[in-house]
């Protein structure tokens, strides 16, 4: 039995009405797409905090915009906020702050900063040492109450609610690299419920501050390529070296096909399913085996009832770690077999970096792009190919090529794979 | 009319200062000559936490190694997660854990204070004080600590620990993360997209990072342990591990588990707090879920915090429904994300007693029950934002 706008296995069909986007390459889906298709690097040397003594001295910072009181909530904050609006008005569906659906928004973990511990040891009037009792005793005057708001965790989806009349209890998401995957999918399984007809899916993150960086380059995962700031994102390059962090914000109206079809709403492309599985292995490493990654893009064809046979593209997770591209490629040759590297599989991340949270909304946008537009966008950088992965990068220039249906791969710390099929509108 | 997507909690692990399972909380909770709460001074002078209860963790984290890998929420919620997969006769079974759905609630871990101290003094007397913060969290950070920080490492540590590998979501946002952690389970399993889940979280009072921030906000309790309804200070925290395993009716019956309660239904909302708009909300929720009550054979559990003027909104909303009503706070402190996940664990056990355990406070909502149990009403307000309820059931 078919039913209009449903799936094979009988579900809402979900589409993506509206896209918001913003990276370090720019604001807004236009400048982001030609700098993308351009291959145009965002990366830059840090200049919103001093760098000396640190390994890793550049990112992917989004410097075009300031707030007052900047902080990792309210930079992220404010991001969302950006692509949401643009994302409402192309969809053109709730814009007068009556969002008709939920919100789910993959967002950086926060805790307070050290502006603000620094804030609250000078109010204290300790001496020579400080502890958290003299913190206490600063926070006692009600004179940090603003701290408390800005650094609970629900307070920036509160904000985003509020300003746009977003319907029942936001959703906050962190499955850490995969975050925005989380959120795209839990949008579609809402749909999918039948739970609403519309919902507003977004990645943020705005993390790059000093102990966010350090924490990471602790951990060996960052580029020390500081040299050439835009040479040092290399995914699936032999001397890649390690990710850069990067900020970023993408925001997807997703809807169910019927009701973008009765409001005649223009239709960017179909989230056709989605796959996830936990790998226990390793706190920070995946299954030597590939299996958690293999089984991740498994489950997703699945849900979306196709074969890898039916897949155009890959838009990568692809981080440029040694690690990563290896377990990356490893799992695509098992699902793909020998259709895997005449396959093209470019990541964004060589020219935004890793937007961490909002990696899997961004890319997600791109990948409907790509989809949309007829064009791959490439993998800068490439130029010294890693003979164990015969990868097809679309290496350095962007590609013309129709393609119909592509996945989005999105891996994390903690064991967390998000995997997306995505789809051209259908005709 | 029991349905074959009826989603049935079948195991419940939940840790506090009152102790380990559900004998331990059944005993406190049913002292005799009254239940006497129990506190510590907290990290931070002055304002006290209820502590967790010592435990032996090797029971449900073997390896030394992975204990050594965690900061004590991650323990909290690792150790809860197990016992609730114990409780469920899931544990170590591959079968199952490979398609466990895991939907944890969190905030952060904690935080090396002795480094965040050392620097906070260093830095006044730094002519580049920039340049020695760079310089000493690089020296002085432990690698591994960003791995017990970051929200999405304690589902990553059940994974490891527990091997429950079918998914992993982490929710974040205080109170509402914990009950929309909850909704989506129940949500996913009544749709058929989702047949066996974990659902949870921890929360570890004794930080001093944890008091600050609420005391920074004034809402941290001072003083002497006073009940939650009366209190207008403020809250005091609670350690807390609290995991659920939820799943449909027929894959509990097809397996052989037995279902503690089920889950009527569960709703949750936000608003921003105008006066009487969390209630309007609460009586919205309630007309949706009236019929699954049990006329006298029905009692209230709340999550609240004490924290005014929220508690005083809830408790003229549930003075209005005349049922007994149990603070849980009141028992556990309050454990924020774990908050209403923990509220669903002390009706699920009431619930299988078919008996409401003795008032926690001398108050009039909480009066006594001596009719029999048959169901529960969970409310669940956050401090400051979030707003949920649901209906636990006999299965």
């Amino acid at each position: 039995m078919s039913l209009p706008d449903r799936d094979s296995q009988c579900r809402h069909i979900v589409v993506v009405t509206g896209t918001g986007v913003i990276t370090s390459l720019g604001q807004g889906k236009a400048a982001n797409w030609q700098a993308l298709t351009s291959g145009v690097s965002g990366i830059s040397r840090i200049s919103r905090f001093p760098v000396q003594k640190l390994r890793t001295t550049i990112a992917g910072t989004i410097d075009f915009i300031s707030i007052p009181e900047p902080s990792a909530p309210a930079m992220s904050e404010n991001l969302a906020l950006l692509v949401m609006e643009e994302a409402i008005a192309e969809a053109g569906i709730g814009g007068n702050g009556d969002f008709p659906g939920p919100l789910f928004l993959a967002l950086p973990p926060i805790e307070i900063e050290w502006p603000q511990r620094r804030a609250l040891a000078a109010a204290s009037g300790a001496g020579e040492t400080v502890d958290y009792g003299d913190l206490a005793r600063a926070a006692e005057t009600g004179a940090f109450a603003g701290y408390y708001e800005r650094f609970l965790f629900g307070s920036v989806a509160e904000h985003l609610a509020a300003r746009f009349g977003i319907k029942g209890s936001p959703i906050v998401t962190s499955t850490a690299c995969a975050s925005g995957g989380t959120a795209i999918q839990l949008g579609l399984e809402a749909i999918r419920r039948g739970e609403t007809e519309v919902a507003i899916c977004v990645g943020t993150d705005a993390s790059i501050n000093p102990e966010s960086l350090i924490r990471f380059s602790l951990l060996s995962a960052l580029s020390t390529r500081n040299e050439i700031p835009e040479a040092a994102s290399r995914p699936f390059a032999r001397d890649r070296d390690g990710f850069v962090m990067a900020e970023g914000a993408g925001a997807l109206v997703l809807e169910s096909l019927a009701h973008a079809r009765a409001r005649g709403a223009g239709i960017i492309g179909v989230i056709e399913g989605a796959g996830e599985q936990a790998d226990g292995f390793h706190r920070t490493r995946s299954s030597p085996d590939g299996k958690p990654i293999i089984s991740c893009m498994h489950r997703a064809l699945a849900d979306a009832g196709v074969t890898p046979d039916q897949v155009d593209y890959i838009n990568a997770h692809g981080t440029g770690t040694p690690e990563n591209d290896k377990m990356e490629w490893l799992g695509v040759a098992a699902v793909f077999g020998e259709r895997a590297a005449a396959l093209p599989m470019s990541s964004n991340k060589s020219m935004i970096g890793h937007t961490l949270t909002a990696a899997g909304a961004v890319e997600a946008i791109f990948t409907l792009l790509s989809i949309r537009e007829g064009i791959l966008p490439p993998t800068i950088n490439y130029d010294t190919p890693d003979p164990a992965l015969p990868v097809d990068c679309v290496p350095n220039v962007a590609r013309r090529q129709k393609i119909h249906r592509a996945i989005s791969n999105s891996f994390g710390f903690g064991g967390q794979n998000v995997c997306l099929v995505l789809a051209a509108a259908p005709s | 009319m029991p349905d074959p997507r009826d989603a049935v909690i079948t195991g419940i692990g939940l840790i506090s200062c009152l102790g380990e399972g559900e004998d331990a909380h059944w005993t406190a909770l049913n002292a005799e000559g009254g239940f006497q709460p129990v506190t510590v001074d907290g990290p931070l002078a002055g304002y006290p936490v209820h502590p967790m209860a010592k435990l032996e963790l090797g029971r449900q984290i073997p390896k030394h190694g992975d204990q050594r890998q965690m900061e004590p929420w991650q323990r909290i919620g690792t150790y809860a997660a197990g016992l609730a997969l114990d409780a469920a006769g899931v544990k170590g079974v591959p079968e199952l854990l490979g398609r466990t759905d895991l939907i944890v609630a969190a905030g952060g871990g904690e935080r090396d204070y002795a480094v965040d101290t050392a620097i906070l003094s260093a830095l006044p007397g730094s002519a580049e004080p920039e340049m020695l913060l760079n310089e000493r969290l690089l020296g002085d950070l432990r690698p591994t600590l960003f791995l017990a920080q970051l929200s999405n490492l304690l589902a990553g540590n059940i994974s490891i620990v527990h091997g429950v590998i079918g998914s992993s979501r982490t929710f974040m946002g205080e109170e509402a993360s914990g009950a929309d952690a909850v909704r989506i389970a129940c949500a996913r399993i009544a749709a058929g997209q989702a047949e066996l889940c974990l659902v949870g979280s921890s929360y570890n009072a004794e930080r001093p990072d944890a008091q600050l921030h609420y005391l920074m906000g004034g809402r941290l309790h001072r003083g002497p342990f006073t009940g939650i309804w009366n209190r207008e200070t403020g809250l005091i925290l609670g350690s807390v591990g609290c995991f659920l395993v939820i799943e449909s009716r027929e894959h509990a019956q097809a397996r052989g588990a037995a279902p503690i309660a089920q889950i009527a239904a569960i709703a949750t909302d936000r608003c921003g707090r105008a006066p009487n708009a969390a209630r309007a909300i609460a009586e919205h929720q309630l007309a949706g879920m009236r019929q699954h009550l049990q006329p006298g054979a029905t009692a209230v559990f709340s999550a609240s915090a004490g924290v005014a003027p929220a508690m005083a909104e809830e408790a003229e909303f549930l003075a209005g429904l005349d049922l007994p009503v149990r603070g849980v706070a009141n028992a556990l402190g309050h454990s924020v994300e774990a908050a209403f996940p923990a509220a669903l664990a002390l009706a699920a056990f009431a619930l299988g007693h078919q008996k409401l355990f003795a008032p926690l406070q001398a108050h009039p909502l909480e009066a006594p029950m001596p009719e029999r149990l048959a169901a529960a009403l969970v409310t669940g307000w956050g401090h400051w934002r979030g707003e949920a309820m649901a209906v636990l059931t006999q299965p």
